[in-house]
C-alpha cells in the first residue's frame, strides 16, 4: 500500500445549533485505502463525510486535499466523488445518462462518454442496462448504478454514506465483496460511513472507530478487535465482557478476586484498569479447576455455538462456547494469558461490558432504532 | 467565528433571493389589505377613529310588514347575518349528508372508477360559476325545465325559485365538490384492514362507521365544513339569481355598500364576519385536534 | 359497487351535470328562450363571434389569466424553493400560515381588503380611479399563489435531499444543479401549479369584481353585468367553448402528471425489455 497521505483533517470541529458535533478531528487518509469510519448514530461519522465532500463546512481546522488546503473549494470542484445513502440516482434519466452525468457536465466527447460508460458498466456488472429507467432498478442494481456514476470521472477519492443500509442481508454481504473489489481493481481510496462494525471489520484496511464527535481509536481491523483502546471500542466492535481491576505489577492483573497471569505491560502499579474478555476466549472447565466461578443464568442457542450467561460475584459474563451446559449449574472459568486485554481507564468505563439487562431482542431494537436514526 | 465555503455562501444567498421576493409580496399584498380592513372599518371617511361603523352594523334596524299589517322593527344587519349563517349551515348540513355516504362510496371502488369520478365531480367547477347558477335558474323557474319534467311525467308543478330551498339548492350545487374531496382523500388513504380488523372485533355495520370510520375521516369532515361553509356564508351572486333578491345575505350587503361607495360601512361588515369566521374556525380547529386525539 | 351505490352515485351525477348540460344544450337553441329548446343551431355561436365586445373581454381575461399565472409560477416556485431551505421553525410557520390565507378567506373579503388599500394609495397619490389592470393583476397573483406553492413544495419536500448534492458532488455548480435535477423533479408539480393558475384566473368573478376598475372588465364581469339584464344563449355559447377549452386543459396536465399513467407507460417498457433481455 502506497503510504502517500491523500486526505489530512487538522482539528476540524464542527456544531450545529450549538451541539457540538465534530471535537477536533486529526486524521490521515493514504492513498489507495479502505478506510472506515464506524460509530453508533450522532458520533460524527457522516459529518466527518460531507465535510470531506464538500457539503458542510468544518467551523475550524483545515481539510487538505493531496496537500492543498480545500477549506473553501466547493464539491464541484473537489476530485472526490459520493455515493449517497439512498443513492440519490436522478429519476428522470436512466441508467446510461445517470452516468455519464458528469462527463457530460465536463463536456467530454460524445466517443468518450459512450466508451467510459460502457466501461463502467462493465465494472459494476450492469452491461445492458443501459437504457433501463433507474427507478425499475432494484435496490442493488440501483447502488451500483450509484457507484458507476460516482466512479465515471475518475476520482481520486470515493466517499460512501451507509450505501449498504438500504439493502438486505444477503445482498449486502454480497456488496461488500464486490465493493472490495472494485476498490482493488480502481486503486481509488475509499472511504466507507457505517455503523454496522461487521462491515467495517470484513472490508476495511483501516477503520477508525467515532463517538460523540471523537475518533476513538485508528487501527486496522485485527488491531481494532484485539487491541481496544477503551471500553467503548471494546464493547462496540463485537462482544466483551470488561470488569474492573488492578494492575499489580507488568503481565500481572487482579481481577474478580482473582490474579491472571496476562500479556501486557508499561503500566503503573497498583493502577486500576479495565480488563477486556472475549466471550470466545472463555474455557468452562469443572467448578474445582475454574479460575473464576459461578452461575449459569441463561443459555441461549445460536446454531454455531451457545451464548451463556454466567453470574460470577454478582457481574454477569457473557460466555461462547459449543459445550453444552444447563441453567443453575455451576461452573469454572479458564481464561488464557493471551485472552485478557487490559485498557486504561476512561470515560467510558463502567458503562459498558456487564451483560445483565442482555437480551438479544433489546440488541436488534437499538440496532434499528439506530438505523432510523440515521 | 463560523466560515464557510463559498457554496454556503451561495446558498444563503438563493434562499434570500426566492423568499424575499415572495415574503414582500405576501406582507404587502396579503397581510396589509387586512390591516386595511380594520382601519377602514374603525374610521370615518376622513380617516378618524370611529366606532360607527361596527356600531352601524349591530344596531341598524329596518321595519318590516308583518302578515297583519302590523310594522315591526328589526336590527336589520343582525337579521341578514343570522339569515347567512342559518342558510349556509343547512347547506353544509345537506353537502355533508349527501357527500359524506358518497366519498365512501368512491372511496371504496376501484382505482380507476375513484378517478373517474373524482374527474367528473371536479369538472362542473370549470363552468364559469355565474353562468353556472344562471342555468339552476332557467331549470327551477316556474314556467322552468323542472316544471317541464314534472309536467311530462303528470305531477303537479312546484314553486321553487325565489325561495330560500332555490338559494340552498344553489349553494349545495355550487360547493358540494368542496366537502366530497377532502373527505374522499381521507378515506382513501384508510386501510381497509382496519375495517376488517374492527369486523373480526365484533362491530357491525353500524359500529364500524361510527367507531373506526368515522373518527378516522374527522380531519376529511372538518376541512370539508370549512371549505362550504366559508363561501356559502360569503356568497353574494346565488340568493340575487335564485332568491330574486328577496333574500339578502352578508355578501349582498357588502357588495351594496361596496356599490354604494360606503368603502368604510363595507369594511366594518367585512371586518365583522372575518372575525366570527376567525374564531369559528379556531374553534373548529381545536374540537378537531382533540377528537383525533381521543380517536 | 352494489347497485344501490350505482344508483346514489348516477343520481349525484345528474345533479352535478344537470346546469352543465341545460347550457350546453341551450347553447345550440334556435331561439332565444333558455328554457324551451326550439330547434337546433349554432345561430348564437355566430353572434358570439361578431360580438366583439364580449370577444374583447375574452381576450382581457386570457391575457390576465396568462400573466398572472406566468408570474405566480415563477415567483410561487423561488417561493417554495426559499420555504424548504427556512430552518427557522417560527418563521416557516408563519410563512405557511400567510400562504394559506388567500385559500381560506373568502374571496369577498380578499377582494375587498385588496381594493380598500389600493384605493387608500390611490388617494395619496391623488389619483382619481385607482383601479385598473395592474390592481387587477396584483390581485390575481395574490390569489394564485398559494395554489402554486401548494403544488410546488411538496414536492421539493418529497426529493431526496441529496438529489442536488449529488449533482454538485458530479460537477454541477449549484445554479446547474438546480435546473438539471431539481426542476426536472418538480416539473409535474410546477405545470399542475401553473395551470391551477390560470384556470382560477380565468374563471374569478368575486376578487376581480372589487379590483378592476372601469377601464378593464374581464369576462366574468361582463356575464355578471349581463345576468342582471336577461341572457341570451349566446352567453351559454361562450361558456360552453371556455368549458371545453379548460377541460382539454385540464386533461392534458392529468395525463402529464398522473403517476399512474406513467408507471404504465414505464412498465410496458420494461416488459419490452426483458423480453429483449431474453432473447439475448
Amino acid at each position: 500500500m502506497g503510504m502517500k497521505k491523500i486526505i489530512e483533517l487538522k482539528g476540524v470541529s464542527k456544531s450545529f445549533d450549538g451541539e457540538v458535533v465534530l471535537d477536533n478531528i486529526d486524521l490521515d487518509i493514504y492513498d489507495n485505502e479502505f478506510l472506515t469510519l464506524l460509530g453508533p448514530s450522532g458520533c460524527g461519522k457522516t459529518t466527518t463525510l460531507r465535510i470531506i465532500g464538500g457539503f458542510e463546512s468544518a467551523d475550524k481546522g483545515d481539510v487538505i486535499f493531496m496537500g492543498e488546503n480545500i477549506n473553501d473549494l466547493p464539491p464541484y470542484k473537489r476530485n472526490i466523488n459520493t455515493v449517497f445513502q439512498r443513492y440519490a440516482l436522478f429519476p428522470h434519466l436512466n441508467v446510461y445518462e445517470n452516468i455519464a452525468f458528469p462527463l457530460r457536465e465536463k463536456k467530454v466527447k460524445k466517443a468518450e462518454i459512450d466508451e467510459k460508460v460502457t466501461e463502467m458498466l462493465k465494472l459494476v456488472a450492469l452491461t445492458g442496462f443501459e437504457h433501463r429507467s433507474v427507478t425499475s432498478l432494484s435496490g442493488g442494481q440501483q447502488q451500483r448504478v450509484a457507484i458507476a456514476r460516482a466512479l465515471v470521472s475518475n476520482p481520486k477519492v470515493l466517499l460512501l454514506d451507509e450505501p449498504l443500509a438500504a439493502l438486505d442481508l444477503k445482498l449486502r454481504k454480497d456488496m461488500q465483496q464486490e465493493l472490495k473489489k472494485i476498490q482493488k481493481a480502481t486503486g481509488i481510496t475509499f472511504i466507507f460511513v457505517t455503523h454496522d462494525q461487521e462491515e467495517a471489520l470484513s472490508m476495511s484496511d483501516t477503520v477508525v472507530v467515532m463517538a460523540e464527535g471523537r475518533i476513538q481509536q485508528i487501527g486496522t481491523p485485527i488491531d481494532i478487535y484485539n487491541e481496544p483502546e477503551n471500553a467503548f471500542v471494546a464493547d462496540f466492535i463485537g462482544e466483551s465482557n470488561i470488569v474492573d481491576g488492578i494492575m499489580l505489577e507488568d503481565k500481572k492483573v487482579s481481577f474478580s478476586s482473582h490474579v491472571f497471569d496476562c500479556v501486557d505491560y508499561g503500566f503503573k502499579k497498583k493502577e486500576p484498569v479495565d480488563v477486556v474478555v472475549r466471550p470466545e476466549d472463555v474455557d468452562i472447565v469443572p467448578e474445582e479447576k475454574g479460575m473464576l466461578k459461578g452461575v449459569v443464568t441463561s443459555v441461549t442457542f445460536l446454531g454455531v455455538h451457545y451464548e451463556i450467561i454466567v453470574d460470577i460475584n454478582g457481574f454477569k459474563w457473557m460466555i461462547q462456547t459449543t459445550d453444552f451446559v444447563d441453567v443453575d449449574e455451576h461452573i469454572g472459568l479458564y481464561i488464557e494469558p493471551d485472552a485478557i486485554h487490559i485498557m486504561h481507564k476512561s470515560q467510558y468505563s463502567g458503562m459498558f461490558g456487564d451483560y445483565s439487562s442482555f437480551s438479544n431482542e433489546l440488541e436488534e431494537l437499538s440496532d434499528a432504532e439506530m438505523e432510523l436514526d440515521e | 467565528m463560523k466560515r464557510s465555503n463559498s457554496i454556503f455562501k451561495k446558498d444563503r444567498f438563493v434562499k434570500r433571493l426566492t423568499l424575499i421576493p415572495y415574503s414582500s409580496w405576501a406582507f404587502l399584498f396579503i397581510v396589509v389589505p387586512l390591516l386595511f380592513v380594520a382601519y377602514y372599518a374603525f374610521t370615518d371617511s376622513d380617516f378618524n377613529f370611529t366606532l360607527d361603523n361596527v356600531g352601524r352594523f349591530f344596531n341598524a334596524t329596518t321595519s318590516i310588514l308583518n302578515p297583519d299589517g302590523t310594522y315591526k322593527e328589526v336590527h336589520t344587519y343582525l337579521v341578514i347575518f343570522w339569515r347567512s349563517l342559518k342558510l349556509a349551515l343547512i347547506s353544509t348540513f345537506i353537502c355533508l349528508l349527501l357527500g359524506y355516504p358518497f366519498a365512501y362510496i368512491i372511496s371504496r371502488a376501484s382505482a380507476k372508477t375513484q378517478k373517474i369520478i373524482v374527474t367528473l365531480i371536479m369538472i362542473p367547477m370549470w363552468m364559469n360559476f355565474l353562468i353556472r347558477t344562471y342555468a339552476w335558474m332557467t331549470i327551477l323557474q316556474d314556467a322552468g325545465i323542472l316544471n317541464g319534467i314534472l309536467d311530462f311525467f303528470g305531477i303537479s308543478p312546484v314553486h321553487i325559485i325565489g325561495t330560500e330551498a332555490a338559494v340552498v339548492i344553489g349553494m349545495v350545487y355550487d360547493y358540494f365538490p368542496y366537502m366530497i374531496l377532502p373527505i374522499y382523500s381521507i378515506m382513501a388513504k384508510m386501510d381497509n384492514r382496519l375495517i376488517e380488523a374492527a369486523k373480526d372485533l365484533g362491530c357491525n355495520g353500524a359500529g364500524v362507521l361510527r367507531r373506526v370510520i368515522w373518527p378516522l375521516s374527522l380531519p376529511g369532515v372538518i376541512s370539508g365544513i370549512t371549505m362550504v361553509l366559508i363561501p356559502s356564508i360569503s356568497t353574494f351572486y346565488i340568493s340575487q339569481k335564485l332568491g330574486y333578491g328577496k333574500f339578502y345575505l352578508i355578501g349582498d350587503a357588502i357588495e351594496a355598500q361596496y356599490s354604494a361607495n360606503n368603502l368604510h360601512f363595507a369594511a366594518a361588515i367585512a371586518f365583522v364576519l372575518m372575525v366570527i369566521l376567525l374564531v369559528a374556525m379556531v374553534f373548529m380547529q381545536n374540537y378537531a385536534n382533540k377528537k383525533t386525539l381521543v380517536a | 359497487m352494489k347497485t344501490s351505490s350505482k344508483i346514489y352515485t348516477a343520481l349525484i351525477m345528474i345533479f352535478l351535470f344537470a346546469p352543465i348540460l341545460v347550457l350546453i344544450v341551450f347553447s345550440f337553441n334556435e331561439s332565444k328562450s333558455l328554457s324551451v329548446f326550439s330547434g337546433f343551431s349554432f345561430y348564437w355561436y355566430k353572434e358570439l363571434f361578431h360580438d366583439t365586445a364580449t370577444l374583447k373581454t375574452l381576450q382581457n381575461t386570457l391575457v390576465l389569466a396568462l400573466c398572472a399565472s406566468a408570474i405566480a409560477t415563477i415567483m410561487g416556485t423561488a417561493a417554495a424553493v426559499g420555504i424548504t431551505k427556512v430552518r427557522n421553525k417560527y418563521l416557516r410557520v408563519t410563512l405557511n400560515t400567510v400562504t394559506d390565507i388567500p385559500m381560506i378567506n373568502p374571496d369577498i373579503i380578499t377582494g375587498i381588503s385588496l381594493m380598500l388599500m389600493f384605493v387608500f394609495v390611490g388617494r395619496l397619490f391623488g389619483a382619481a380611479t385607482s383601479l385598473n389592470f395592474a390592481t387587477l393583476l396584483i390581485a390575481h397573483i395574490t390569489f394564485c399563489l398559494p395554489y402554486v406553492i401548494m403544488q410546488v413544495l411538496p414536492k421539493l419536500q418529497q426529493m431526496d435531499k441529496s438529489m442536488p448534492e449529488a449533482a454538485m458532488d458530479l460537477g454541477c455548480t449549484p445554479f446547474r444543479a438546480f435546473t438539471k435535477v431539481v426542476i426536472p423533479e418538480i416539473f409535474p408539480g410546477i405545470i399542475t401549479g401553473m395551470i391551477m393558475a390560470f384556470t382560477l384566473s380565468l374563471d374569478d368573478f368575486v376578487i376581480s369584481y372589487f379590483t378592476t376598475g372601469n377601464g378593464f372588465q374581464t369576462l366574468p364581469i361582463r356575464i355578471y353585468n349581463m345576468t342582471k339584464k336577461t341572457v341570451t344563449p349566446k352567453m351559454y355559447a361562450l361558456a360552453t367553448l371556455i368549458f371545453f377549452v379548460i377541460l382539454a386543459l385540464l386533461l392534458i396536465s392529468n395525463l402529464s402528471d398522473s403517476d399512474s399513467s406513467r408507471s404504465m407507460k414505464e412498465a410496458r417498457k420494461q416488459k419490452k425489455l426483458r423480453k429483449l433481455e431474453e432473447k439475448v
